[in-house]
């Protein structure tokens, strides 16, 4: 792909996360931060890359480092995101 | 010419749907009903992008990958399982920084290992354009982690939430900054070690230098403004990697993360520069101290308090940051229930900034299963005080501070705030008369003929009074 295809795609990405993050109710501020940060941990698709590849020791070492830090991050974040999530209840109706 | 890692076409798409995936998962958080689909829609999205890599790469070191999965991911989901709901704010804080430490990585491995990440020819030349990206995606990374170390250990109460204030710090973090501008542009000419390892020890030293000076009081902006920038380094290494999915990603959370810190200025009246620049709340509480006079206010009791909620029609509960430090939630959930049994109109207002981050007092009720729907913001909710026959404040004080309206000197002027003193009657519930705001502003509401101050430890106080109220 070519550097123009790509900042396109990032622009037209930074209107959408724009419109949809102003659609988020304030009262669901907390998970979101928790749930962007595991979404931010997709990073973790370089440091797979680097584990991955053969030609450089510290390379290879330096991605699984990555991935180990990455994977605290997704798994944390999902699993927190749920537990609050879990927690919002509607009034029982009577 | 084999170091062209070409990805296959089903790869791209697969990345380009793991984006959209990651689109839906904030489209979910603008209800509570569709939050936890929202939520799913994010993890599927996740498994895709780490599949469709794992797939496409040689996988040779598939059981340390593995291995690594393993450990990283036990740690998180006990960690998630185990932090109480207090303890968000410093929670969410150690997790940028884990993103920024990954993205610094993954930066210095694609600096050593060029050809696997598809950007160097055979001779390891690095294309220049994919330099910039790299080193400023190790950057903002850097920045990322040493900030949120430091903001980390400040929500912790492991570091005093003053400010610190450096003589000349201004010119030194500028000077700093810029420096690592110009090593950026210098490193597309000279791809030595020396100019990447200077961008990345540089980078976490302005990261400590940015966040020492900000105060306690502006940790929701600083954690808000951490998460935009988790996002840009994560939007920056997939530019480096031609990766849809990670420029989408980045590109949400660095909008959603900026949007966030805009919301929590604003609900300040505070400039982003002037947070940005720290040392809010030294000046004042350094002045305020020797100024303030003695002024007569009326001490109320936990019966007191249970009585004129019994006797009342409409409650507004507004909790603050005290309230989550004393662990009062539970108790005044049950407060809660009581006066309803008794055909109170019990509410809850939530002011923005209210907390250590944003939306942090609405976690902490829906823990205490306070339904969202009794719960309501600033702009909803403020003028129904008028015809609330209390206001029960609960560990929240500028928030309720009418100096913001009124008072032209003062740090606070131009906040929005709860307007409490329309309410007929108030109880203030605080440790100690002694104690001001983040702000260290003085708070007319004590000395008001309808107040009652409630002086005791939160918890404690509402236990009391729901003891009182079974009376």
């Amino acid at each position: 792909m070519d550097f123009i295809s790509i900042l396109s795609i990032f622009v037209m990405a930074c209107f959408v996360g724009y419109y949809v993050v102003w659609s988020v109710t304030p009262a669901l501020h907390t998970p979101l931060m928790a749930v962007t940060n595991a979404i931010s941990s997709v990073i973790v698709v370089g440091a797979l890359v680097a584990s991955a590849a053969e030609g450089s020791a510290v390379s290879k070492w330096l991605g699984l480092g990555a991935v180990v830090l990455a994977s605290v991050n997704i798994f944390g974040g999902f699993a927190v995101t749920e537990r609050m999530l879990a927690m919002y209840k509607k009034k029982e109706k009577k | 010419m084999e170091h062209v890692t070409a990805v296959p076409s089903w790869a791209m798409l697969a990345y380009l749907v793991s984006g959209v995936l990651f689109i839906l998962a904030l489209r979910g958080l603008s209800s509570p009903a569709t939050s936890r689909a929202g939520n799913r829609y994010g993890m599927i999205g996740m498994t895709i992008a780490m599949v469709t890599t794992l797939v496409t790469h040689g996988i040779a070191s598939l059981p340390e990958i593995a291995g690594a999965i393993a450990i990283g991911g036990g740690v998180g989901f006990v960690t998630a399982r185990k932090i109480k709901m207090t303890d968000m704010p410093q929670l969410v804080a150690a997790f940028h920084s884990l993103v920024g430490l990954a993205a610094v990585l993954v930066g210095l491995a694609a600096y050593l290992n060029p050809q696997a990440f598809g950007i160097a020819g055979a001779d390891g030349i690095i294309e220049p354009q994919s330099r910039i990206e790299m080193g400023l995606g190790i950057a903002i990374g850097a920045i990322t982690f040493s900030g949120s170390i430091i903001a980390f250990l400040k929500l912790a109460g492991k570091m005093s939430g003053s400010p610190i204030l450096l003589p000349g710090r201004h010119v030194l973090n500028l000077g700093t900054l810029i420096a690592i501008l110009g090593l950026v542009a210098y490193f597309t000419q000279d791809q030595s070690q020396w100019v990447i390892a200077t961008i990345t020890v540089l980078s976490f030293i302005i990261g400590f230098l940015l966040i020492i000076p900000i105060g306690g009081a502006d940790m929701p902006v600083v954690v808000s403004m951490l998460n935009s920038y988790s996002g840009w380094a994560a939007a920056a290494m997939g530019f480096t990697l031609h990766n849809t999915a990670m420029i989408i990603t980045g590109a949400l959370v660095g909008s959603s993360g900026a949007i966030l810190s805009y919301i929590m200025c604003k609900a300040m009246n505070r400039g982003f520069l002037s947070v940005i620049a720290g040392g809010f709340g030294a000046e004042a509480a350094a002045g305020g101290g020797a100024a303030k006079e003695q002024r007569p206010w009326k001490r109320g009791s936990a019966e007191d308090a249970a009585y004129m909620m019994k006797e009342a029609e409409n409650v507004i509960i507004i909790p603050g940051y005290g309230m989550a430090v004393s662990q009062a939630q539970h108790a005044l959930r049950e407060m809660g229930d009581v006066l309803k049994k008794e055909g109170v109109n019990v509410k809850y207002a939530i002011h923005p900034v209210a907390g250590r981050m944003p939306g942090h007092m609405n976690v902490l009720l829906a823990e205490a299963n306070v339904p969202y729907d009794e719960v309501f913001e600033l702009e909803d909710i403020n003028s129904e005080f008028a015809q609330a026959d209390v206001a029960f404040i609960i560990g929240a004080n500028d928030v309720v501070n009418p100096a913001a309206k009124t008072d032209k000197s003062s740090p606070i002027y131009g906040m929005p705030v709860f307007d409490v003193d329309k309410a007929k009657t108030i109880f203030f519930v605080k440790r100690s008369m002694g104690g001001v705001g983040y702000a260290g502003v003085d708070n007319d509401v004590f000395y008001m003929d309808q107040t009652m101050m409630l002086l005791a430890d939160a918890k404690k106080m509402v236990e009391d009074i729901v003891k009182a109220l079974a009376h």
